[in-house]
């Protein structure tokens, strides 16, 4: 029954994906990324992730995904043309993804994953909830990097705001 | 159970896709949502392995992920908009000034 859930899942998570790079009009393309961040999130569900998939629908679907639909509605049509300059960067583009995606698949050997299990069993994350064991881990061994995040988002918010400004001439 | 084998590969396939993204396509907002895509891709690898190693360290890591992608986005998309507001294009091959 899982397995069922995760074949149409991953198989709408790769057709969303092979739609969103081949979309000829921008809103179709940033529709098409938000159906496969939702499939994301569900599979995130999936594994056990329950405090991530609502993250990942709230900030990846429900405010990145906004933004870039902002953005294109701010620059307005677009001629997204699929041509390429040179004849050959179409086949050669393929090629190469096609021998990543050789190379990703044959170091896929999961038998062989080393180190101790952690502690947290499937058991005590239905006991005492993921959320809590996620702010248990942020708080306490990664509270600096959390600390360093927040600032990392000041200083985007700082940087959009001065690129977004529009620059005068001084009279 | 589903294997963890199967969340890799399903996780290498959608970042193999996220680069032919940025390789075949000229309109940069495409290419910054391939981009995104790419990122998705880790952290689907990222949050498979956690639940494979019984740890949760892997998860609090995509939180990070998705925390800087988020702050790029947003950085991204301004650089994008200060472009075609001085150029009149999202075309990346039009913005070759630089080229020798």
């Amino acid at each position: 029954m899982e397995l069922l859930v995760f074949v149409i899942l991953a198989i709408l998570a790769v057709v969303s994906a092979l739609a969103m790079i081949t979309a000829r009009n921008l809103v179709h393309g940033v529709l098409f990324m938000v159906v496969n961040f939702v499939a994301t999130a569900v599979l995130f569900l999936l594994l056990n992730a329950t405090f991530l998939a609502v993250v990942q629908v709230a900030v990846y679907a429900g405010a990145i995904m906004v933004l870039f639909l902002f953005v294109v509605m701010l620059l307005g049509p677009q001629p997204a043309l699929l041509t390429e300059r040179s004849p050959v960067q179409r086949p050669a583009a393929l090629l190469f993804g096609l021998l990543l995606l050789v190379g990703l698949v044959a170091v896929v050997r999961v038998p062989a994953l080393g180190g101790a299990p952690g502690g947290v069993t499937p058991e005590l994350v239905a006991r005492v909830g993921n959320p809590r064991l996620v702010g248990e881990l942020l708080f306490s061994r990664y509270v600096l990097p959390f600390e360093i995040v927040s600032v990392l988002l000041l200083v985007a918010m700082v940087g959009a705001v001065v690129l977004a400004k529009k620059t005068t001439k001084p009279q | 159970m589903v294997p963890v084998s199967y969340y890799a590969v399903l996780a290498a396939i959608l970042f193999v896709i996220g680069v032919m993204g940025v390789l075949i396509r000229r309109n940069a907002i495409i290419i910054f949502m391939s981009i995104e895509l790419m990122l998705n891709a880790v952290n689907l690898s990222f949050v498979a392995f956690a639940r494979a190693l019984d740890s949760l360290d892997g998860q609090v890591f995509v939180f990070f992920t998705i925390a800087v992608a988020a702050a790029e986005v947003a950085i991204g998309l301004a650089l994008i908009v200060a472009l075609f507001r001085s150029r009149q294009t999202t075309d990346v091959d039009d913005v070759s000034l630089l080229k020798g």
